[in-house]
């Protein structure tokens, strides 16, 4: 658990300086851990837990919108954590019931395996729709063909930077459309 | 979205880099302060005779208390900006201005004095005083707001409480140089309720302003 833990602290500092393969890398890492946690406070506030993977999305956006607040001389779980139970309770919240989460039900919980069964999350996706048509294209460019930022700047004939700016935007406002809800 | 998906995507976005919330809060409140000047210069200004009663260390020691709220504040509200912040530790801060009021209260009773503890206690600005710090403190709790919500505070109406007293700290710093009350018995009572009357509409903006 530690090690994991000093692992992230670790590929959060590289992310912080640039590096967007250890930001992709720790991302993935702890997708599992807080999925578990997502299914297990469903599950505990009697929810269908197939809805985890919205919560897993709602607490990703805000830790990459978030990561500023991040101080880079502490260790990142605890910080992670106290992201991943904010948006926890909220959506729980949201959902129409009010839970009190323990931290240390992220901080025990093992990384759980891929879910098989899960519903393709809806709550992001439906907000795609009512973006901007410029940020909807560039974010569907990046996320869903999976294209570079460089081949979206040659495919909208774009600049590099405007493509940046325009996926940020479509990042900030998704997150906000979905708390909105 | 899958969620890989959106990691990629994130991953993609890893360039952009947010300003430190201490600076967005620094812009935000120097935006703001022009506005609660000019609303406190148009609307009271400084006392007449501000020259004289500088060297009145009750005078003077008006501005500390309220300097001290408002940086003690911001200290704090800067440090509950961070997620898993806790007032743990930090909520004395809030109790230096406090203090400072108290020794001043402490001093001047063991001052001769022309007036009765009730009428230096009651003064002749209350009214005043209570209408002028909200009023003067709106447009920088509104920066106060925006300052913090840049950041990720999880307990939205504690932290808009603290924007509240930061607000109002800054605000009682203009309103002290225009009231002739400054007995420690006058800032203790109606500047402090003044004080808390921000917090509160602070903490209920805040509750709904500051979730992220």
């Amino acid at each position: 658990m530690r090690k994991r833990e000093d692992e992230w602290t670790g590929l959060m500092r590289s992310a912080m300086a640039g590096d967007s393969a250890a930001y992709d890398r720790l991302l993935k890492s702890v997708t599992p851990v807080l999925r578990a946690a997502a299914r297990g406070g469903l599950a505990r506030a009697g929810q269908p837990v197939d809805q985890s993977e919205d919560i897993v999305q709602d607490i990703l956006l805000a830790v990459h919108l978030k990561r500023h607040t991040w101080d880079a001389n502490a260790p990142f779980a605890p910080w992670l954590f106290a992201i991943a139970r904010n948006k926890l309770i909220d959506s729980l919240r949201r959902r129409g019931r009010r839970i009190f989460v323990n931290i240390e039900d992220f901080a025990e919980t093992l990384p759980g395996e891929p879910v098989t069964e899960n519903a393709p999350a809806s709550e992001v996706a439906a907000q795609l729709q009512s973006l901007p048509t410029r940020q909807r294209e560039v974010l569907q460019s990046i996320a869903v063909d999976s294209a570079s930022i460089k081949a979206t700047a040659a495919k909208f004939s774009m600049t590099e930077g405007a493509v940046r700016v325009a996926l940020h935007r479509a990042l900030a406002s998704l997150t906000a459309k979905v708390r909105e809800q | 979205m899958e969620t890989d998906q959106l990691i990629r995507t994130l991953a993609a976005d890893s360039a952009y880099r947010a300003r430190p919330v201490g600076m967005v809060l620094a812009l935000a409140l120097l935006a703001a302060a022009p506005v609660s000047m000019a609303i406190f210069f148009a609307s009271l200004g400084v006392r007449p005779d501000l020259m004289s009663a500088m060297h009145n260390p009750f005078f003077d020691l008006k501005f500390a208390v309220t300097l001290a709220l408002a940086i003690s504040a911001i200290a704090v509200g800067l440090h509950l900006s961070r997620p898993q912040a806790s007032l743990r530790g930090w909520a004395w801060l809030l109790l230096i201005p406090a203090g400072l009021l108290a020794g001043g209260i402490a001093s001047e009773m063991m001052l001769p004095q022309r007036l009765p503890m009730m009428t230096r206690l009651i003064g002749s600005n209350s009214r005043v005083c209570l209408t002028a710090i909200p009023l003067i403190s709106l447009p920088l709790l509104a920066a106060a707001l925006i300052g913090l919500r840049h950041g990720a505070p999880t307990r939205p109406a504690v932290t808009g409480a603290i924007a509240g007293l930061l607000s109002a700290g800054l605000a009682a710093t203009l309103y002290a140089s225009h009231c002739t009350d400054d007995s420690p018995l006058f800032v203790a009572t109606w500047y402090t309720i003044g004080a808390a009357l921000v917090a509160a509409i602070g903490a209920l903006a805040g509750s709904r302003m500051l979730r992220f």
